[in-house]
């Protein structure tokens, strides 16, 4: 009983976990996935604002809105951990858990004459994406496809034509800086980028979703490659992956239990958690198992020695 | 709009239907100010947020569980035990995480955190078909109003023992948050600390799901410590302010929320504790953003105050020769080349030092220093030669040199340190007021100080 709902479905969440998987592999990278936690928590205010202005859903004003948010998320963790001399996992959490209290009054206090579901935020409604939809070139394409899919697009464009700097400033960013090319623009673009991707995938799968989406995919590929390349292309696959996987378990695992349905969102992190576990299992050279097998296991590389400020 | 004796009865604790929301908040607020302000130090905060988000598909299963026995599903010791039961499974995860793979700290967060929930909501929405099952939600945001007599009991006690675990447990958390490689060789039990210190964070979390919601239970373990950290640097004042911040906080946003409509309790709750920390960072004295640019600016001043009373008794020692130093008027053009200061800056300084009564009225184009200024101008130079002395004879700097480190220290010498100084160096200064400069006392222009 597979019908073009779900095809849409899947499609909606493909495009989804692609656009994420790929800013969330310079976020592994930086040893900053939880920005990504805080940067998703925090979009929350300015969507709600943004709603509340313009009184409709997914429109540029609420894009603009949630990047802002996701920009002021950076901006005040720095400020606090620079002037403060706060440790940036505290920094960090003071900000998003104020910047989501903001937006969860104003929802709850516009209540009565809007309807965004706080819910909804949370864990999205992709079940719903193929209702909404746009008429282009004579088909009917769900909204929310063609928003992530321009999404994936722009971060493309962004990731090829920064691809050399973010590289560099990844791993050395001093020495980023030294050859002339600023870290910081490097770093909040970066952040604007998981700002918007964010709120492209808030609809379909929510604002706490996506961080599954971030950073699982990525870590993923860690497991199985050294290169950067290579990288982001087994993070885009395991994105594509788990949520093929997630909505096809969404329709079976609930009959094992006697449920009737559950959501797709929740399975695709559950699937992208899976496939990580797979990763970790039977990696060539990384994997629990593998190593296992070898004469010599390979030594457990840490990304870095030097940061330690999220403990 | 309530009026005055209605929010003195809500805040008093006089009015019934309150009075149990709002004890529960406070004391949760003071057990996670306590648990937290160790998290904050061990630099684990976010582990707070990845162990919250880990306890709704325990929620959920517990739930669907006591449904299929043929229970009610609603009870909440029960939904609180699946709870710390996934809550410890995502610790875990994170644990193995971190130390089977070369991902990081913030990795293994991320991952707990938003796979556990992703499993959290699935199996929320599974289990919402079976009856009873609305309201599980309110998990997530929280719902302080629902919070009844035996809800109240259990969140006391919880919170109750775990301020005591805190507290008996005060110096063995100090060495592991302060330093935990000499505690681990003194023989300290580390991975029993860490493990118990995870343990109260899973029980003040657990216990705050209720009333301030997963999401915002987070802001309670990290914010109050933080603020508390900018007013004290030593381990138990800050415990008792982050205990204080965390009490206000959850009675203070509790009893807003319970007199004004739709304002929910834990976004209040978050905010009032956020103004705190605001008003923490710019304004408390120890660590504070203002008091500290302040200190900063009072001691550029000094600093001024000192180079300029130096250089001008350094000019009148050039001009008395062989003989002893009175105090004379000089030429302002002598003193600009003695230091890098630019003309704008010596003006400025000039006018500091007028309104401290250290110049008097002299003709145009001279400057003389009154009475107290040429004291205090010896004084000055004194220090700085005292402590030029010592460096030479006891810290061999090379008498070249010395001046520029003797700068650096010389604005905060103490009476005490000038006299013991003066004890040290007794025998081998010449008997006068102020002993000679160690080096040339030339332009300085080409250093700095």
């Amino acid at each position: 009983m597979w019908t073009s709902f779900d095809t849409w479905i899947v499609i909606v969440g493909m495009l989804c976990a692609v656009a994420c998987a790929l800013p969330g592999c310079f976020l592994v990278l930086r040893k900053m996935s939880m920005m990504g936690d805080a940067i998703s928590h925090a979009v929350l205010p300015g969507l709600a604002i943004a709603f509340l202005i313009t009184g409709t859903r997914a429109s540029v004003p609420m894009f603009l809105g949630a990047a802002l948010a996701g920009l002021l998320t950076a901006l005040f963790t720095q400020w606090i951990m620079r002037f403060g001399n706060v440790d940036r996992g505290a920094a960090m959490g003071i900000v998003f858990t104020t910047l989501f209290a903001i937006g969860l009054l104003l929802i709850r206090r516009a209540a009565d004459h809007v309807d965004l579901d706080p819910g909804c935020v949370l864990y999205g409604a992709i079940e719903l994406t193929p209702l909404d939809t746009v008429a282009l070139g004579g088909f009917e394409i769900p909204r929310a496809a063609l928003v992530n899919g321009g999404v994936l697009l722009a971060n493309l464009l962004v990731l090829t034509l920064f691809y050399k700097e973010f590289k560099l400033s990844s791993f050395d960013p001093d020495l980023a800086d030294t050859l002339g090319y600023s870290s910081q623009f490097l770093h909040y673009l970066l952040m604007t980028l998981v700002a918007v991707t964010t709120v492209a995938a808030f609809e379909s799968v929510g604002s706490i979703i996506v961080i599954a989406m971030l950073i699982v995919p990525p870590a993923t590929a860690l497991l199985l490659t050294h290169r950067l390349l290579p990288m982001l292309l087994i993070a885009a696959g395991a994105a594509v992956l788990a949520a093929i996987t997630g909505h096809l378990g969404a329709l079976v695992v609930p009959g094992w239990f006697g449920f009737e349905s559950t959501t797709s969102s929740g399975m695709i992190a559950l699937a992208s958690g899976l496939i990580f576990l797979l990763a970790w299992l039977f990696s060539p050279d990384q994997g629990i198992v593998m190593r296992r097998f070898r004469t010599a296991p390979a030594p457990i590389v840490p990304l870095s020695n030097t940061n330690t400020d999220i403990a | 709009m309530p009026g005055l004796s209605e929010i003195l009865e809500v805040l008093l604790l006089q009015n019934y239907n309150t009075r149990l929301v709002v004890l529960s908040t406070t004391l949760l607020g003071i057990a996670a100010g306590l648990v937290g302000s160790f998290l904050l130090l061990r630099k684990r905060s976010l582990m707070g947020d990845a162990l919250s988000h880990a306890t709704l598909p325990g929620i959920a299963i517990a739930f669907g569980v006591m449904v299929a026995l043929g229970g009610e599903g609603k009870s909440l010791p029960a939904l609180l035990l699946g709870a710390t039961l996934s809550g410890v499974a995502g610790i875990a995860t994170m644990l193995i995480i971190r130390n089977t793979t070369r991902l990081r700290d913030d990795v293994a967060m991320g991952f707990v955190l938003s796979v556990f929930f992703g499993v959290g909501v699935a199996s929320l929405r599974m289990v919402q078909d079976l009856p009873n099952a609305a309201g599980l939600e309110s998990f997530i945001y929280g719902k302080a109003a629902s919070v009844v007599m035996s809800d109240f009991l259990l969140i006391a006690l919880v919170a109750g023992a775990a301020s005591l675990v805190c507290l008996i447990f005060l110096k063995e958390f100090l060495v592991l948050c302060f330093d935990d490689g000499y505690a681990a060789a003194q023989g300290w039990p580390t991975l029993f600390l860490d493990v118990l210190l995870l343990g109260l964070v899973t029980a003040v979390t657990v216990i705050g799901l209720q009333s301030v919601g997963l999401i915002l239970v987070i802001a309670f373990l990290i914010t109050p410590p933080t603020a508390a950290r900018f007013w004290t640097d030593r381990l138990l004042p800050m415990l008792l302010i982050s205990a204080v911040i965390g009490g206000v906080s959850g009675w203070l946003g509790a009893s807003l929320s319970a007199l004004t409509p739709r304002l929910p309790a834990g976004a209040v709750i978050v905010l009032v504790a956020a103004a705190l920390f605001l008003v923490s960072m710019l304004f408390a004295p120890v660590r504070g953003v203002l008091p500290r640019i302040l200190n900063q600016a009072a001691l550029r001043r000094k600093e001024d105050r000192q180079h300029f009373l130096r250089a001008a008794y350094e000019i009148l020692e050039d001009q008395a020769g062989d003989a002893p130093v009175a105090n004379r008027s000089f030429p302002y053009e002598a003193l600009l080349p003695k230091r890098s200061w630019t003309p704008r800056h010596l003006r400025q300084i000039l006018r500091v030092a007028r309104r401290e009564d250290h110049l008097e009225p002299a003709p145009p184009g001279r400057l003389r220093l009154s009475e107290p200024g040429f004291g205090e101008a010896a004084r000055v130079t004194r220090n700085h030669r005292l402590w030029e002395t010592y460096l030479i004879q006891y810290a061999d700097v090379a008498p070249s040199h010395v001046d520029r480190d003797a700068d650096m220290v010389e604005h905060i010498l103490g009476a005490e340190l000038v006299r013991e100084l003066e004890a040290k160096l007794g025998g081998t200064l010449p008997d006068q007021r102020v002993p000679p400069s160690p080096h040339s006392t030339g332009d300085r222009n080409t250093r700095s100080g």
